[in-house]
């Protein structure tokens, strides 16, 4: 099934890509499974707090520079708002740009939730922009918007003719969909739906989906040698900029999970290539995502002389850190495309990776295929390592590392590396989603895990002198003793 | 009614879960959305203690439980708690899904009342009020499900209650320097958040002769329960006391209302003040002679830092208020009292205030007004745009926060005037006059 762009609703990942949350096994059988259609979810009958695709959606759309976000719901569910403001304010300062996006809620009461609040939330919608003049208004609804049945998108056609700014309705109640990651399909979705329009022209631009474009200056750098020029999101566009995203030559993404909604959309909408590749994340990685677009513009020459320069640079530096490496053993826990990706890195520097925690699954994107950085660790992984499909569960993340021991750990999201220490475990945080991006990236990865592992003071101080909260009982557990048996019987 | 929230300065009652989690040992269950501690933890806040908010156990509902309810799944997730993690007390909180829907936390809670471990529970649905207000909730449902009155009352014993735990950046820090002066007098301090407090702390609220509640109004609900249950007295203190003037002021209340030696508490009081002025004499050329700030000042912040900082500046630095700004969702009935307050100036000064958390209006009123030159805008990360637009100084103390980071630090007694001054004067001293 394809995408449906014509209207403002949109399937979550579970429906569409088949998404799990839950799930315990080892890298060939969850293959195997997703290609035979077998994989079911499994529920827990105890679980701790994650995150919601609210969250996720609201806080990529208020990339855009100048549009307005307001999510209809009670506070708590804006006090994100803050956050998301200043660290998108930092990342347009870095490149001396103005961030004039807000992030507005419209705090929902009890009344609300007894005699509804369309009323309320049209005027709100008229004071943003009459405050503001934003160039687009999103609407977010909420768990609460959700369940008492507020039509936002009757209010939005309502307000057409008084708004003159594109403004769209995005679906991301809490409890629509087990997987966050929906929530980068609900902004993808609002913005193919009301901001992207159809090509005037075909441009020199590679769409170049990201979060924070940290390694903007090496990638235009890269790009020059093909003549192209990447255009990142959403970090710091704006509502302009994206409009034109349909005449670009192609769309590629950092991260599977964050490019599938766009890139496919784009793709099938607007006939912009996406590049399905496994991401430029590694040695491997890099160079076949580079060749993919090589292949996909035309440049395959061009992208092989890029190649062999910077190999006969940095390959010989990271050959001479492997042997340090080698032998080490990692735990990751991330989201579904990094922890297999950098699973993948890992490896390229000879580390052993003995259990990947994936924070979701998607058994297919949205081409419907089979994940390819799966395809490819099917085939060249050295080992079957063991995989859970558990979002942020930290208490199975702590029994996996206590069973385990392994010499590092590596996350990608707040409030799970610091766990690891505790336990003593050395542990590193991927925020920067180019921390391993390239050539550049391997080396200084390598560096890093190097770094991390040789000083273990600070894990080690704080280790002995604290007490864990699990019981005793739980670690001797396994680790998925609390997952109910499928769904479906 | 829905209302704009434009630049939230508050969260929801589920929040709430960050005084849970201030008590060591203390363990929130959330019967919530999958994404609700996510958004009211945040960053900076001190939330990765020995539980965060990656540990607290959640039902996270789903679809299914929206449709079939979700009591069961409460049921099982508390079930499983009491045995995956340790904890002294189990304070199950219910968000906006499981309360529209009807769920009976009441009675799944109660099921549990012959387990080992304490489990009450609270009612904290986002959308039945502020963090402010569930805050109050939290404490309210350890007086009413988990207190027993005391066999005899302890002389000299004062439970101390201030700020909202994690919400307000300053808490640790101002609630252990209350403990010092109150301590100072001879009294027996006994407050229930952070290092080495909690359950054996609780346990000793109903002993105390008196309770002290330094808030503007946050927990005054709580004090007057406790003096309803328990018979304990309270005294009232809102202006949080921050350098010589309000805690000398602090210290004298205390003492008159435990009945202590005047005389002694007055030597105290000079002891106190002598060491203060001897900072004080050593930097007050920095604070006459480097600045160009103008005298005037606005906070927009909670009422507790409007109202201390307000004081503050005006009876201790000498500096002059313009309007005031307090942006917690005061509820009605304390504005007036809350008002009153910030008329009682040194020569007769008085402070206007605005109870208004709409950040846009504020932030215009702001630009509209006359500072007499370069102000000084206390507040929270939502001020810093307008600082610059009005080229302003600085200072962030309250939540929102993002840019700066405390640990323990504290603006309260003698010691937090000096601190405060630190940190506004670190602020002049970084721009050219």
């Amino acid at each position: 099934m394809s995408l449906d762009l014509t209207i403002s609703t949109f399937g979550t990942r579970e429906s569409r890509l088949g998404s799990i949350t839950g799930y315990n096994g080892d890298l060939q059988d969850l293959v195997s499974q997703s290609k035979c259609g077998t994989l079911k979810e499994k529920n827990r009958c105890f679980s701790q707090s994650t995150s919601c695709d609210a969250g996720c959606a609201l806080g990529q759309l208020a990339y855009i520079r100048d549009v307005a976000v307001i999510n209809h719901a009670p506070s708590g569910c804006t006090a994100m708002a803050a956050t998301t403001i200043v660290s998108h304010t930092q990342l347009a300062a870095k490149r001396g740009l103005d961030y004039d996006a807000v992030f507005l809620g419209t705090d929902m009461d009890e009344n609300d939730t007894i005699f509804g609040a369309v009323g309320g939330l049209k005027e709100i919608i008229i004071d943003t922009y009459n405050r503001y003049k934003p160039k687009a208004i999103f609407v977010g609804t909420s768990c609460v918007s959700g369940i008492i049945g507020e039509d936002v998108d009757s209010v939005l056609a309502e307000l057409k003719s008084e708004i003159p700014v594109p403004m769209a309705a995005v679906h991301c109640e809490g409890f629509k969909s087990r997987v966050w990651a929906t929530g980068f399909d609900a902004a993808d979705h609002a913005v193919l739906t009301t901001l992207v329009k159809p090509p005037q022209k075909k441009t020199n631009v590679i769409n170049f989906k990201n979060f924070n474009e940290s390694a903007r200056t090496e990638i235009i750098k890269i790009f020059a040698n093909l003549d192209v020029e990447p255009f990142f999101l959403y970090s710091n566009s704006t509502v302009e900029e994206l409009s034109h995203l349909s005449e670009a030559l192609a769309t590629v993404s950092i991260c599977g999970t964050l490019g599938t909604y766009l890139g496919n959309g784009l793709e099938q909408k607007y006939g912009v290539p996406y590049i399905k590749t496994i991401n430029p994340l590694g040695i491997v990685g890099f160079e076949t995502w580079l060749r993919g677009i090589g292949q996909v513009i035309s440049k395959e020459a061009e992208v092989e002389a890029y190649i062999e320069k910077e190999r006969a640079f940095y390959i010989p530096k990271i050959e001479e850190l492997k042997k340090q490496l080698q032998g080490l053993r990692a735990v990751l826990g991330m989201g579904a495309s990094y922890a297999f990706q950098i699973s993948r890195v890992l490896q390229e520097l000879g580390i052993e990776v003995v259990w990947v925690a994936s924070w979701h699954y998607d058994t297919t994107y949205d081409n419907h295929e089979i994940p390819p950085h799966l395809e490819y660790l099917a085939k060249e992984s050295p080992n079957n390592f063991k995989v859970s499909v558990s979002d942020q569960q930290n208490f199975e993340i702590l029994n996996i590392l206590n069973k385990y021991q392994p010499d590092i750990y590596l996350g990608r999201h707040p409030g799970t590396t610091v766990w690891a220490i505790k336990q003593g475990i050395a542990a590193f945080f991927l925020a920067d989603e180019y921390k391993t991006f390239g050539y550049r990236g391997t080396l200084d990865f390598a560096y890093t895990i190097l770094d991390t592992i040789k000083n273990r003071s600070f894990e080690k101080n704080l280790a002995a002198r604290i007490t864990l909260p699990y019981s005793d009982w739980w670690y001797e557990q396994d680790n998925a003793t609390f997952f109910k048996e499928d769904l479906n019987k | 009614m829905t209302k704009i929230l434009d630049q939230p300065r508050y969260k929801c009652a589920l929040a709430a879960m960050q005084t849970v989690h201030a008590i060591t040992n203390a363990l929130p269950i959330l019967h919530a959305g999958p994404g609700c501690a996510d958004k009211l933890g945040g960053g900076g806040q001190g939330g990765s203690g020995h539980f965060s908010p990656r540990v607290f156990p959640c039902t996270n509902l789903s679809e299914k439980e929206v449709i079939f309810g979700g009591e069961e799944r409460l049921k099982e997730t508390i079930e499983n708690a009491l045995k995956i993690i340790k904890a002294d007390l189990y304070v199950v909180l219910s968000g906006c899904t499981s309360e529209i829907v009807g769920d009976d936390h009441q009675e799944v809670v109660r099921s549990f009342q012959n387990v080992d471990q304490p489990v009450i529970f609270a009612s904290t649905a986002g959308f039945k009020g502020s963090n402010f207000l569930g805050h109050e909730w939290v404490i309210q449902a350890i007086i009413e499900q988990y207190l027993k009155p005391a066999e005899k009352k302890i002389k000299g014993l004062v439970n101390i209650w201030a700020s909202v735990p994690q919400h307000d950046p300053f808490w640790y820090g101002n609630l252990f320097e209350l403990e010092n002066l109150v301590a100072q007098l001879g009294l027996t301090p006994n407050t229930i958040f952070g290092y080495d407090r909690g359950i054996k702390n609780i346990d000793k609220i109903p002993e105390a002769e008196f309770n002290l509640l330094v808030s503007p109004w946050v927990g005054l609900n709580n004090v007057k329960l406790l003096e309803e249950k328990f018979g304990t007295p309270y005294l009232h203190l809102p202006t949080l006391p921050i350098g010589a003037f309000e805690s000398s002021k602090f210290l004298r209340a205390v003492s008159d209302f435990a009945g202590l030696d005047q005389q002694k508490t007055e030597e105290i009081i000079t002891e106190n003040e002598k060491k203060y002025y001897y900072f004080i004499e050593r930097f007050a050329d920095v604070f006459l002679e480097t600045r160009i700030m103008s005298k005037r000042f606005a906070v927009v912040s909670d009422a507790q830092y409007s109202l201390a900082i307000t004081k503050f500046l005006v009876n201790d630095v000498g500096l002059f208020p313009s309007k005031q700004y307090i942006t917690d969702d005061t509820p009605d009935q304390y504005q007036e009292q809350i008002r009153g307050y910030f008329k009682e100036l040194n020569y007769e000064i008085e402070a206007e205030v605005a109870f208004i958390s709409d950040g846009y209006l504020i932030q215009n009123e702001i630009q509209d007004t006359y500072f007499t030159g370069h102000p000084l805008i206390i507040g929270s990360s939502w001020e810093k745009k307008i600082a610059k637009k009005t080229d302003a100084y600085y200072l962030s103390i309250s939540w929102p926060m993002n840019e700066r980071l405390v640990i323990n630090s504290s603006y309260v007694g003698y010691g937090g005037g000096l601190k405060l001054l630190e940190d506004i004067y670190t602020e002049v001293l970084a721009r050219a006059i």
